[in-house]
């Protein structure tokens, strides 16, 4: 496991902004697909069924909507940092539904940025996610830590 | 699905279980989260996990699927009971959702909910809102999933 030389290590996460990820679009396939396989109530599947719902339309799964933004983050950033993976996350607030067509964007800030104290050569980075739609509205905010690998101990891997 | 009036804080329900294969674990990764460790025996063998670990995003839209099964159940036993059968709704969101051990490539996870709260919804009348703890254990009984999940739950004698 040799990180490439532009791989992002705890030291490159600061508090503060990180960017913007996509437009990602999703599908009514894939909202059936999933839905199918994971989470088939009828508001995630049937189109009648889904006008009678709460949400008054056909809507993807939240998992599927968490799923698409594990994805975006990856393609984003976490695809080139020393990650070594995610003990949870903090809170989740589904605002708005996720409709056939929507053209998702990401908006990643860093909100903490702390070495760990259980192992010492990796820190734990803390990010707000907030996905929109087009219109610039918010479908969902999650704050979740992810565990990534310090500088030095990148450089003694790549060393040794 | 149970109707609002029909739950207790403190019910519990067994939910089943969900055996995460190898191919399963890389398909879902390769869609949603393209780590390492998700997509390759090796490199999950090199990485915090030990072996080829499953996306925590597949470990808990496994657990929606089984949440959804045994909502339907329910629903099939109201209707055969000649009684109404509840439509839940959508979720708000959730907090504290746990990855706490990693699940790899042939564990089987037993997951199950428990009931923590109920409260009515100030803004929606025929609803109530139940916060549910669902969790996941391995074959060896050790826990290695937890969620404090809420939902809209609608009360029994509300059509407005």
């Amino acid at each position: 496991m040799s990180p490439v030389m532009n791989t992002l290590v705890f030291e490159d996460f600061k508090p503060g902004r990180l960017g913007s990820f996509g437009p990602r679009r999703v599908t009514r396939e894939e909202i059936l697909a999933f839905a199918a396989e994971f989470d088939p109530q009828p508001m995630h599947l049937d189109e009648e069924a889904a006008s009678r719902s709460m949400l008054k339309g056909l809507s993807g799964s939240v998992w599927h909507l968490c799923s698409i933004i594990m994805r975006m983050m990856c393609d984003g950033f976490i695809g080139r940092t020393a990650s070594l993976g995610s003990p949870g996350v903090n809170e989740l607030r589904w605002l708005a539904p996720l409709r056939p067509g929507d053209e998702l964007m990401l908006d990643v800030d860093v909100a903490e940025a702390r070495v760990s104290r259980s192992r010492p050569a990796t820190g734990i980075v803390t990010f707000r996610a907030v996905v929109n739609n087009a219109a610039g509205q918010a479908l969902c905010e999650m704050v979740s830590p992810i565990i990534v690998r310090r500088r030095d101990e990148a450089a003694a891997e790549q060393a040794g | 699905m149970r109707f609002f009036e029909d739950i207790e804080v403190g019910q519990r329900r067994e939910l089943g279980s969900f055996t995460f294969a190898a191919e399963g674990i890389k398909k879902f990764a390769a869609q949603f989260d393209p780590q390492r460790f998700h997509l390759d025996e090796e490199e999950g063998r090199k990485s915090l996990f030990g072996g080829l670990a499953a996306s925590g995003w597949h470990v808990g839209s496994a657990c929606m699927k089984l949440l959804v099964a045994d909502g339907q159940r329910l629903a099939r036993e109201a209707a055969a009971r000649g009684e109404e059968i509840a439509i839940w709704g959508p979720s708000p969101g959730f907090r504290e959702l746990r990855w706490i051990r990693p699940v790899l490539a042939g564990d089987t996870i037993s997951f199950a909910t428990e009931v923590l709260s109920l409260r009515s919804s100030s803004s929606r009348p025929e609803w109530g809102i139940l916060e549910a703890r669902n969790t996941g254990t391995n074959q060896r009984g050790e826990l290695v999933f937890s969620v404090l999940a809420t939902a809209f739950v609608p009360r029994r004698n509300s059509k407005s």
